[in-house]
């Protein structure tokens, strides 16, 4: 019993909220590493660009609900989500459009290209909190809990209860639908073989006819979707506040870089593997190893590695170890 | 006599201020094959790209099937009947020998399948490696799936940059085989080669370069036969 209890706690603290910041961390990675594989640099927007998103679609969210609409058990910001998507994708084609196209042209170096992402991400950033604030929102409705603790409690007989959020549920299901969608249309459309062929060989795609022009705006549409997607469940799952979107710059690309940058199988191994990270090094492990181990061995100290006010520095070092000792991380993606 | 169904004519230009060709010409008739020779640096594979339009010229105009297609981009020339096969990096090498002829494909909005059946009839081999990764195949069959990309868009005109760097004498034997079967089929061939006498052997027409210039325009046979070619190019 005390072992199904340990592995309860376990599930409800570590498990259930690691898998969804998981599957978030994923999405925004997948858009930062489409990102580098076709336009060839470190798009650091990308965290704006969710805050962006999110934001757009914190607006519909709104405008819906003061108009009635709701979803039912789901929130309605999911309705919302493909509004916020269009607003996001137009606004990312007009970046590039006023800003990248020209560095584009000029084949500028992959270095400048970050340098100019690093002002879009500044223009984004004030942008976001010039609109909606720099507070936090909460934007979440519907059902609140799939499973409360306290229902698990009664159905199990057991002393401790696992929690399961509707938005965890809901990231890690649209998470999965996401990535299915992605992967079938990159490994099956024409658009999607257009793009790895532009992404594998840029020369020899421009000597097929691939209509670079074309390729460059498709990627937009979709790092600025899956920006959007990862954005909004980020802030269902906790809340919207725009620092905190800029925050999450860090743990994605750590999550792209660990998994290998362009290699899309990579950042969502990689967002997995940073948010578990995060989670176990600054989880305070005291109640699970309580019931784990005998009575006479019960630590008395929290068991916990690392302040979650830390929690960075453990993208932080993971990123630095996989630089040092595997620079194309583990799905072999391109070196930094 | 007729002009020829692509022409160089007296190229000068170069990537730079400095100009590599000096008044070139390259031209190759309907379903014949036509080969550049000369030493190294002598500008061959500038002359290539030059007609192809992958660098500007200064001088001169290129011209297939009578129209001057000077200032069109080398995109522009692959939707008008060219399709060039570069020396390296010439395959998508993370896609499947079957998507990298798809991507051959990619401006023909018709069924592409025939097409695809004969490039697979030209190199069977790549019949059964379909599915495998193009990074993953031989030197030689590399360079067939670049031929066969090329092939997908049913050119007119093939140009290949060295088609048999780096590939040991069985399979370039294998393959200008295999480039004289498509000449056969009515497309006209444009190729640099470092192997000069093999080159020559199946050559309608040869070219030898020096420093960017003309210095030997001849049939293939003529060119092998004349002694000062012999002693300065080919080594005796």
């Amino acid at each position: 019993m005390d072992i199904l209890n340990g592995l309860v706690t376990f599930l409800n603290f570590v498990f259930v909220p690691g898998l969804a910041y998981g599957a978030q961390l994923a999405l925004g990675a997948l858009g930062v590493t489409l990102v580098y594989a076709i336009l060839r640099f470190s798009n650091f927007a990308h965290g704006d660009t969710m805050a962006f998103g999110t934001m757009a679609t914190i607006l519909v969210t709104w405008a819906m609900q003061s108009a009635g609409i709701s979803f039912g058990v789901l929130p309605t910001a999911l309705l919302a989500l493909p509004f916020g998507i269009a607003a996001t994708a137009l606004f990312v084609l007009a970046t590039d459009r006023v800003v990248y196209r020209f560095y584009r042209h000029q084949k500028a170096a992959p270095t400048i290209m970050v340098i100019v992402s690093l002002g879009v991400m500044f223009v984004m950033n004030g942008l976001t909190r010039f609109i909606i604030g720099v507070g936090e929102q909460n934007f979440s409705d519907g059902g609140r809990f799939l499973i409360t603790a306290g229902e698990f409690k009664t159905a199990t007989g057991l002393a401790e209860g696992l929690a399961v959020k509707t938005t965890q549920a809901l990231t890690v299901v649209v998470a999965v639908i996401v990535v299915a969608l992605l992967f079938w249309f990159l490994q099956k459309t024409r658009t999607g073989k257009s793009m790895r062929a532009f992404s594998d060989n840029e020369d020899l795609a421009l000597l097929s006819g691939i209509n670079p022009d074309r390729v460059v705006a498709v990627t937009w549409v979709l790092a600025a979707a899956l920006a959007t997607i990862a954005g909004v469940l980020y802030g269902l799952d906790k809340s919207f506040k725009p620092f905190t979107y800029f925050q999450l710059l860090l743990p994605i690309f750590a999550a792209a870089i660990v998994g290998g940058l362009g290699s899309p199988i990579g950042a969502i191994a990689g967002g997995f593997v940073i948010a578990f990270s995060e989670v176990t090094v600054t989880y305070a492990w005291k109640k699970v190893v309580t019931y784990l181990v005998p009575d006479s061995m019960a630590p008395d100290t929290l068991l916990q590695l690392m302040s979650t006010d830390y929690k960075f520095a453990v993208s932080f070092s993971i990123l630095i170890l996989v630089l040092l000792f595997m620079p194309t991380g583990l799905f072999k993606g391109k070196s930094v | 006599m007729a002009e020829p169904f692509l022409i160089g004519e007296a190229m000068t230009g170069g990537y730079g201020a400095a100009d590599i060709l000096h008044d070139c010409t390259i031209a190759v008739e309907k379903g014949q094959i036509a080969v550049i020779v000369g030493p190294n640096g002598a500008g061959k594979s500038t002359a290539m790209k030059a007609v192809f339009g992958m660098l500007s010229l200064r001088g001169g105009k290129v011209r297939l099937a009578g129209e001057d297609i000077t200032a069109l981009s080398p995109q522009a020339r692959v939707a008008r009947g060219m399709a060039f096969v570069p020396q390296n990096q010439n395959i998508f090498t993370t896609m499947t020998v079957e998507e990298n002829l798809e991507m051959g494909a990619f401006l023909r909005r018709d069924d592409i399948r025939t097409t695809m059946a004969q490039v697979f009839d030209l190199f069977p081999i790549l019949r059964d490696k379909r599915a495998q990764v193009a990074g993953e195949l031989s030197g030689g069959q590399r360079q067939q799936v670049a031929v066969g990309r090329a092939l997908m868009t049913q050119p007119q005109v093939l140009m290949l940059d060295e088609p048999t760097a780096g590939v040991s004498p069985i399979v370039m034997d294998e393959l200008f085989d295999r480039i004289i079967e498509v000449a056969r089929s009515g497309i006209s061939i444009l190729m640099v080669e470092q192997n000069a006498r093999q080159a020559l052997n199946i050559a309608d027409k040869g070219y030898v370069l020096v420093q960017g210039a003309n210095r030997f325009t001849d049939t293939g046979a003529a060119l092998l036969a004349d002694p000062e070619v012999r002693r300065s190019f080919l080594g005796g």
